[in-house]
């Protein structure tokens, strides 16, 4: 199976809509929204929450998001309610690109840990503008150029498996001058067949990091 | 005056306080549209009635075990922000008082600063923030005071919604900084923080339901 989604709204159109966007590019995952009051009204429910991560949690954990305030009480308080679970994490994440970036990941079989990275780090800023970086961080910086070889290109999943993957790496890594952590920025490249990719990575795991990048282009993202 | 407070103590404080918000829900409702969304009276009366029928349909055996009751309810039919607030509030109260069946004043302290600190680590509000903390940190303090110097329990509570009411009144001159009132800025001074006033109503009624 695969870690789990809890979408908490204040509305529950919002959030079964968050669901049925997510369901799209995830089908495999059980994805519950948890939105409005028990009568239907503007709100959060305690019960409704957790109703809704007994159910999605299918033993790979489950990771909750939520859109404001009172929303992300009522599931700390969840949490707090089922004695702080070590298999529930709480993403602090934007609703609806979280959800989409953790559907994708979990879709792809990703970690608890990673799902939950995925959704908190779906909406990174567009890469800073380039500095003049001292001469021993340029030194050690770790770099390849890759050519992507699967026709579809770098689409959600392989993008969701790298930022995923990377994500849980101690490492900035940038791909084509994007936040390679970030599964939106890479899906902002629309890179295709075909497309080179500028990889560049500093930090302890900078090694580690392009070398799973490395493999998983030259594997075409096990989709050829 | 008995030196401990029990279940039916516990019971008569839920059902009094539903009786106040119930009673105060337009003024709640007055003091949230100045500052806030406005349905601060409405929201806490509909989880307060909510609380009633739970009472009726499962009375619970301890203290810990009403609010406990108090704290799912609030937390499910509320909606707003005070629901998980007040919520975790009778939460770590329950969590305090454990199974005990008689509350001595020190216990009741206890919980009073277990509700006091829940609220603070789930609103992350500190004292002069125009929030419910205003009201809540006050009466710790003053419960503390006097359960040191000897007090029964039912002057404990008294002295406790004593202080609250003080330290509601004294949020009107604030700026808020936390919740919806804090997009307001200056605006917000001279509106009585809601969230204050209703704690305040709600520890009056605990000491009340003592027989203070």
């Amino acid at each position: 199976m695969s870690v789990g989604l809890v979408i908490v709204s204040h509305s529950a159109q919002l959030a079964a809509g968050v669901v049925e966007l997510a369901a799209q590019m995830a089908p495999n995952v059980v994805l519950l929204p948890a939105g409005g009051m028990d009568d239907g009204g503007i709100g959060t429910s305690l019960e409704k929450v957790m109703e809704a991560l007994g159910a999605a949690d299918t033993g790979d954990g489950a990771v909750v998001l939520t859109d404001l305030g009172s929303a992300v009480m009522t599931a700390e308080s969840a949490l707090e309610f089922l004695g702080s679970p070590e298999n529930v994490r709480l993403a602090d994440a934007p609703l609806v690109e979280g959800a989409i970036a953790a559907a994708v990941a979990a879709q792809s079989g990703a970690s608890l840990d990673v799902v939950c990275k995925a959704a908190e780090t779906a909406l990174q800023p567009a890469a800073a503008p380039p500095v003049v970086e001292p001469v021993e961080t340029q030194a050690t910086a770790v770099t390849a150029v890759l050519t992507l070889i699967n026709p579809m290109g770098l689409h959600a999943r392989p993008a969701a498996v790298l930022a995923g993957e990377l994500g849980a790496m101690d490492v900035d890594i940038e791909i084509n001058g994007v936040d390679a952590q970030s599964v939106m920025m890479l899906m902002t490249l629309g890179a295709g067949q075909g497309t080179e990719l500028n990889v560049t990575a500093t930090g302890p795991d900078a090694r580690r990091a392009v070398a799973l990048v490395r493999s998983e282009v030259e594997a075409g993202f096990g989709e050829i | 005056m008995p030196n401990t407070l029990d279940t039916a103590w516990a019971i008569a404080w839920l059902r009094l306080s539903a009786t106040v918000v119930a009673e105060n829900r337009m003024a709640l409702i007055e003091l949230d549209r100045a500052i806030g969304d406005g349905d601060h009276g409405e929201n806490l009366d509909r989880g307060f009635t909510a609380i009633l029928e739970k009472l009726d349909a499962e009375p619970p055996a301890t203290p810990g075990a009403a609010f406990k009751l108090a704290a799912m309810t609030l937390m499910s039919k509320v909606g707003g922000a005070a629901g998980p607030l007040y919520g975790t509030a009778y939460l770590r109260a329950a969590t305090a008082v454990g199974e005990a069946a008689e509350l001595d004043a020190a216990t009741l302290v206890a919980a009073l600063a277990a509700a006091r600190d829940g609220v603070v680590a789930r609103g992350k509000a500190e004292t002069g923030d125009k929030t419910m903390i205003d009201a809540w940190t006050p009466a710790v303090d003053a419960a503390t005071a006097a359960a040191e110097s000897g007090a029964e329990p039912a002057a404990v509570l008294a002295a406790a919604a004593t202080a609250a009411e003080a330290g509601a009144a004294a949020t009107e001159p604030l700026i808020a900084r936390k919740g919806r009132a804090s997009y307001l800025g200056e605006r917000a001074i001279g509106h009585r923080d809601p969230g204050a006033q209703s704690s305040a109503l709600i520890l009056r009624a605990a000491a009340q339901a003592a027989g203070a």
